[in-house]
């Protein structure tokens, strides 16, 4: 008996980007193009170059050459930066585009949920709207009504059922169309980031449903950014960089493997780090522009250590000149959890910006760090109206450690502290 | 019924398509259950926040009727093969009111719901075979007013009558065919989506529903039938209506063309099908 639920080999796809397209979008000029390609072709066949494939621009291989087993009843996280190829990955084995070269072979009934709520008419009712997309989402009408009440009861909308839902709330919404979702069983579930719905609460709720979902002897395929779910679900995971398989092992070590080639790209202290080109959310009315950071003991090379000060300058770019409440530093360990979050809003008063660059200094006075590799994510906003900028990622930092320090037990715990042990007389 | 049934020798291989002729109708088989549950949601929001609802299907081809009736049939005095104009051109606006919405529903209903394409898989060829079911359900209503006509103006329906839904099966097939080519251009060119309405209209025009075929003679009246819609009209007009045109070899070409847009369609609907995620 055959125990391999996906086999995927030599899997590619290929799109292509850039100005000229074969797939041109108006008419007019995939007409010309087409009245034009037969001559093109000639052309090049006289020339002696091959014809064909070769006369399209720039191509780009989201997927390339990825050959990987997933066994029966694993659930497997899927890591990698934003275009590593993990969507692609899910959307090729899903069915919804296909492959430009290899093949997967999938052992079971196959359900995918790429995104929550979709195919939801705002029309419809909430148990209209369950029919609907529960169908969509591969149940059959039997199924559906089977499940319909535990449906209704995880959502928590007992009583907005029978509502359009174009009158619900955003909460409610999702909460809905996740459990819709969350109750679908196929053998083999293809999962793309949907935990992030809701609010905290919820988010556990359906962490949990997850959780018994993979009891249950399923395969599932879970792709994330939330390095803290990725772990308590999935005990294997595979790694994927610029459209290739760099690794399938243990889900601890992927992810070790997954943020040291991410702090690759740190920097010591006291440089500048340039900002600019980081991917950020925001309106951009205000914007970070560079970073630093020091800790304050020249002998450890201004490294930040555990229980030392930390550092942070900043620069901004203010379009006008402006007021605002909140600019905070937040910090974060390798496992994406926010361990610090250093907010002016808890100082209630608003810093003003001048228009063009400014520079603030913020200065922790004693980090209670564990040595280790952190993460800074940079935020500034006027809540709860606008964000104008929000890097998650801004850099990463290394905290060390003193001398005195150096003997340590082997299991730390997760935040350090000062103590000391007083004898009893 | 999940979860056992379907177990491990269940294999399916996704690889890069090949061919030409794979139409994997087994599949539209096989989601039947969600073809349904797409004609149920059309027709559920169609009439949505309207105030006379489903009337709209009467009304449709009612006011056109009485505009063309006015125009065409007093002003311009055409001839209607010796019977009422108003019922003359009735008979052929229900056919055709269901056949233009249709193909102005089903050939949006992809770019309508590029979400849908893009993050979950169903058989595509749903989507616009839906939006013309839906459609039938309005042309059922109109058609209840054309037998109302029919019994005002003294028409008694004869054995012809008994031919009637092989006209519809035609007009059904038209549709389909059409939509699968528009829906599936539609994707990539959104050019498809401003030239429906010209489509609409000239082929309205091109259509004898204003005026009657019998004003060609015969050969080019069975050329004519080119047009499927030609058969779908004559045919109407024929059975119900008792018109003495012998139309039998009009609707065997239009028959013929019907079959080779849909079967065409359908083929260059699976043959894009593979880049509608990439592209919508």
């Amino acid at each position: 008996m055959n125990d391999v639920a996906i086999r995927v080999k030599n899997l590619g796809k290929r799109y292509y980007i850039g100005g000229k397209r074969k797939n041109s979008i108006r008419l007019g000029d995939k007409v010309v193009d087409v009245a034009l390609t037969p001559f093109r072709r000639i052309k090049k066949l006289i020339k002696g170059d091959p014809a064909g494939a070769s006369d399209l621009d720039r191509e780009f291989w989201a997927l390339n050459n990825v050959s990987f087993d997933i066994k029966h009843g694993e659930i497997i996280g899927i890591i990698g930066h934003n275009g590593a190829g993990k969507s692609t990955l899910l959307k090729i084995l899903s069915r919804i585009t296909e492959p430009t070269t290899g093949y997967a072979d999938v052992y079971g009934r196959i359900g995918s949920l790429l995104e929550v709520g979709t195919g939801f008419h705002p029309e419809l009712t909430g148990r209209e709207n369950v029919y609907l997309n529960g169908s969509i989402l591969g149940m059959r009408r039997t199924e559906i009504n089977r499940k319909f009440d535990e449906i209704v009861d995880f959502a928590e909308i007992e009583q907005f059922i029978d509502t359009p839902v174009k009158h619900y709330s955003s909460g409610m919404y999702v909460r809905l169309a996740f459990s819709v979702a969350a109750h679908l069983e196929p053998e083999i579930l293809l999962i793309d980031e949907v935990l992030a719905v809701g609010d905290v609460d919820f988010q556990k709720k359906s962490l949990g449903k997850m959780e018994n979902v993979s009891h249950e002897g399923r395969t599932v395929v879970f792709v994330s950014h939330n390095m803290n779910a990725l772990q308590r679900l999935c005990p294997q995971s595979i790694l994927f960089r610029h459209g290739q398989l760099i690794s399938q092992d243990k889900t601890r070590r992927v992810i070790e493997q997954y943020l040291s080639a991410m702090s690759s790209e740190t920097s010591g202290p006291n440089s500048i780090i340039d900002l600019t080109n980081q991917k950020r959310d925001g309106t951009g009315d205000v914007m970070f522009q560079s970073l630093s950071y020091k800790g304050n003991d020249e002998s450890l090379a201004y490294y930040p250590y555990t229980n030392g000060p930390l550092e942070v300058s900043i620069t901004l770019f203010s379009k006008s000149a402006c007021s605002v409440s909140s600019i905070a530093i937040v910090i974060l360990d390798r496992y994406g959890t926010k361990l610090v979050n250093a907010d002016s809003l808890t100082h209630g008063n608003n810093i003003s910006l001048r228009k063009g660059i400014t520079t603030l200094t913020f200065q922790m006075e004693q980090l209670h760090l564990n040595p280790g590799l952190y993460t800074i994510g940079l935020w500034v906003a006027n809540p709860p109206i606008e964000v104008y900028d929000y890097i998650a990622s801004a850099a990463m930092f290394e905290v060390t450690e003193t001398e005195s320090q150096k003997i340590r037990v082997q299991e730390d715990g997760l935040v350090p502290v000062k103590f000391q042990v007083l004898g009893i007389s | 019924m999940v979860g056992g049934s379907f177990k491990a020798n269940h294999m399916i291989r996704i690889e890069p398509s090949k061919g030409w002729f794979s139409l994997r109708l087994n599949e539209i088989w096989d989601s039947r259950e969600l073809l349904m549950i797409f004609v149920w949601r059309d027709l559920k929001v169609r009439y949505r926040q309207t105030v006379i609802g489903a009337l709209w299907a009467i009304l449709q081809p009612l006011l056109t009727m009485a505009i063309f009736t006015i125009f065409f049939g007093r002003l311009a005095g055409i001839p209607s093969d010796e019977i009422p104009y108003s019922v003359f051109t009735y008979a052929a606006l229900v056919p055709w009111t269901f056949f233009a919405n249709s193909i102005h529903q089903a050939s949006n209903s992809l770019v309508n719901n590029p979400e849908m394409v893009k993050k979950i898989y169903f058989p595509r060829l749903t989507m616009p075979v839906a939006s013309v079911f839906a459609g039938l359900v309005d042309f059922f209503l109109a058609f209840v007013l054309l037998l109302a006509m029919m019994l005002y103006y003294g028409f008694v329906p004869t054995l012809n009558a008994l031919w009637l839904p092989f006209f519809v099966v035609l007009s059904v097939t038209t549709a389909l065919g059409v939509s699968f080519w528009l829906s599936a251009l539609n994707v990539q060119f959104r050019d498809v989506r401003y030239m429906i309405p010209f489509i609409v209209q000239i082929w309205l025009f091109a259509t004898p529903v204003a005026y009657p075929s019998s004003l060609l003679s015969d050969p080019w009246r069975t050329i004519y039938g080119i047009n499927p819609m030609v058969g779908v009209v004559e045919g109407f007009r024929w059975s119900l209506l008792g018109v003495d045109t012998a139309p039998a070899p009009v609707i065997f070409v239009s028959y013929g063309v019907a079959l080779v847009l849909l079967i065409g369609g359908a083929i260059y609907f699976r043959r894009m099908e593979r880049n509608f995620a990439d592209v919508i």
